[in-house]
């Protein structure tokens, strides 16, 4: 009733392998891009846009990444971490090695790395499957996080072992550094997440994610098929900590601005893996509702009671805030266990056959 | 067609829908007399598999759920009980493509199979031995890791490891499937044996209609959801739509091109 194809005709292929194939998918993409853009701007303030809409954006990109290798192509990883932290601080290096150069440009080449590092780990994953194969990313995550500590050059010997945003502008409008308004950083994260997003439901719907997908289901009946398990597996390494390592940089670069060793370690892998799993293995829109379940929640929780002028002691608060997430965590999982992506798709199946139940 | 007092199940009117989308079975009734073997037969898709594990209620592993209907066991409404539960009473499944426990031997398979049991080591160990008086060939396999056996080795492990909780009832989904004719009579002949011996109830889902209706003693003939002929095993192998599109028989084998129909038999029933 609501929500309906009838009348619309597809008359080519192309039209029909759409990504958004149904009219009110494409009017509703474009509300919420309307939104992102233009409402969202004028009516948030620099607190939502910088502890909210940023590190929500920034996780969506590192949930994508691992939902890329985890829940499409099915190899379980622990690293993501630390393969945000190889794209942190290789953007860092090379901004500031070659400072001429548009940040942007290297934000982008950061994942490149983090691919090449990601291949690396990814290569027991012909042998090892499952969670044995969580294990061997685990070594990743220990082995670049103690890359991190002891490697002074990475830091260019900073004495404090952290690394700094450096100042950069775009168009004359600073977008890194502490003069960078949380607008105009906003924005720019915003266009990257979007623009990648793009590219990796591209990827995901087209030969390369099917062929992730079959390796998925049964890897032995992709390999009967002509799928070469090894390339197809190290490629979702490679794409999925591509993704990862753009995050770790914009996490560095648009939201942080500074970042310890400490910020890439395991807890950030667990972090993105939940979003990942509470959002919903192999969707990509499960993962923009997994960033926003773990991230924006828990803050908007935080301070829900200033709003409404409640003087609770800060420490209260924290408490609280873990055991509603927790709660909440559970409760979504049992009501639908393959996460809120999932509930989505049964909300429009259901909104295509209202008023009738099936 | 039978009085309720002497069925062991009966089926009453259920839907079944997967995924809260997917209305799979469209009111499904049957009953299985105490002592009976009833066939569920139909092509892939009509809903075999998914009535039985409505009754034995498997549907939530797969996102399913019983909509509307009833489902009476000895008298006893049945639905909201648990798998488990439902072996306890004397109602167990064997599933399709068989699931045996691949890492334990043949003999653990069956002892698994009285994990419900409370009367004792002794009747525990005199049902296996009338276990592999069933099935000689699985006493020679006996220490043999279930996984390495046979596919119908491996049917004959479920269907004996079902007999060692002492069912009433089994419900059997495609025993045949993927196995030689000749061990398909082989199965077939000992659910016979089963039945006139010791008294259980079979429920079987099946595919191959000839085998099944041979040795069942009432039928079903499901489509798309919804019964669409039953009856005494013996008429159901007479009626000509059954032969026509079940059994493969054309009306009366061959003929000479002058008795030739010019019309071809149709479904009625999907009209």
């Amino acid at each position: 009733m609501f929500y309906r194809e009838v009348g619309q005709f597809k008359s080519t292929y192309a039209a029909d392998m759409a990504i958004f194939p149904i009219r009110q998918d494409r009017i509703g993409i474009a509300v919420m891009l309307g939104l992102a853009v233009i409402a969202i701007p004028l009516v948030a303030n620099d607190f939502v846009l910088a502890s909210i809409m940023i590190p929500g954006l920034v996780f969506t990109l590192a949930a994508i990444g691992l939902n890329i290798l985890t829940g499409y192509a099915g190899q379980i990883s622990l690293g993501t971490g630390a393969f945000m932290g190889v794209g942190a601080y290789a953007a860092f290096k090379m901004a500031s090695a070659f400072p001429q150069v548009n940040v942007i440009v290297w934000i982008l080449a950061s994942g490149v790395f983090s691919a090449g590092v990601g291949v690396v780990f990814g290569l027991p994953s012909l042998r090892i499957k499952g969670l044995y194969l969580a294990v061997t990313t685990l070594a990743a995550q220990f082995f670049l996080d103690w890359c991190f500590v002891r490697v002074g050059w990475l830091t260019d010997y900073s004495s404090s072992g952290a690394i700094e945003a450096a100042r950069r502008s775009l168009f004359g409008i600073a977008i890194t550094g502490p003069e960078a308004t949380p607008l105009a950083r906003y924005f720019v994260v915003l266009g990257l997440v979007v623009l990648l997003t793009f590219v990796a439901s591209n990827l995901v719907h087209g030969r390369i994610g099917r062929t992730w997908m079959m390796v998925r289901d049964m890897d032995i009946a992709a390999e009967l098929m002509g799928v070469r398990l090894l390339p197809a597996k190290l490629l979702a390494f490679a794409v999925s900590s591509y993704f990862a390592g753009v995050a770790g940089a914009m996490m560095v670069f648009f939201w942080l601005g500074a970042a310890e060793p400490s910020a890439f370690g395991i807890s950030l892998s667990f972090q993105v893996l939940f979003m990942v799993i509470i959002g919903g293995l192999g969707s990509m829109i499960g993962s923009y509702f997994g960033a926003a379940f773990i991230w924006a929640l828990p803050v908007l929780i935080k301070f829900t009671p200033n709003l409404f002028g409640i003087e609770i002691q800060s420490a209260t608060v924290e408490h609280a805030n873990s055991m509603i997430v927790g709660a909440l965590i559970i409760f979504f999982l049992i009501v639908e266990p393959h996460g809120l992506a999932k509930l989505w798709a049964v909300t429009k199946q259901k909104l295509r056959v209202w008023p009738f139940p099936w | 067609m039978t009085d309720p007092a002497a069925a062991m199940l009966t089926v009453d009117n259920i839907e079944v829908v997967y995924d809260h989308i997917a209305l799979v079975l469209k009111g499904v009734s049957l009953t299985v007399p105490k002592g009976g073997v009833v066939a569920l037969l139909g092509a892939n898709g009509a809903g075999k598999t998914t009535t039985l594990k409505a009754i034995s209620n498997l549907l939530h592993a797969e996102r399913g759920e019983v909509t509307k209907g009833k489902i009476v066991f000895e008298g006893d409404e049945v639905q909201a009980l648990s798998p488990n539960e439902l072996v306890r009473r004397g109602c167990i499944q064997v599933m399709e493509g068989r699931h045996c426990f691949g890492h334990l031997t043949v003999e653990d398979n069956l002892l698994t199979g009285a994990f419900t049991r409370r009367d004792g080591r002794g009747a525990v160990k005199a049902d296996l031995e009338r276990c592999y008086e069933l099935f000689p060939r699985l006493k020679q396999r006996r220490k043999s890791q279930a996984g390495y056996t046979s596919g119908g080795e491996q049917q004959m492990v479920a269907i004996g490891r079902a007999l060692m909780s002492r069912p009433k009832m089994i419900l059997l989904d495609e025993p045949s499937m993927g196995l030689a004719p000749q061990i398909v009579d082989e199965i077939f002949e000992i659910v016979h044996r089963l039945n006139a011996q010791e008294g259980v109830s079979f429920l079987l889902a099946e595919q191959n209609t000839a085998v099944a209706l041979r040795h069942a003693t009432h039928g079903y003939i499901l489509e798309s959801g919804r019964i669409v002929l039953d009856g005494e095993a013996k008429t159901l192998s007479e009626n000509e739509d059954v032969k026509e599109f079940y059994l493969g028989v054309a009306a009366a084998g061959r003929k000479s091109f002058k008795e030739v129909k010019h019309y071809k038999r149709r479904k009625r029933w999907l009209a």
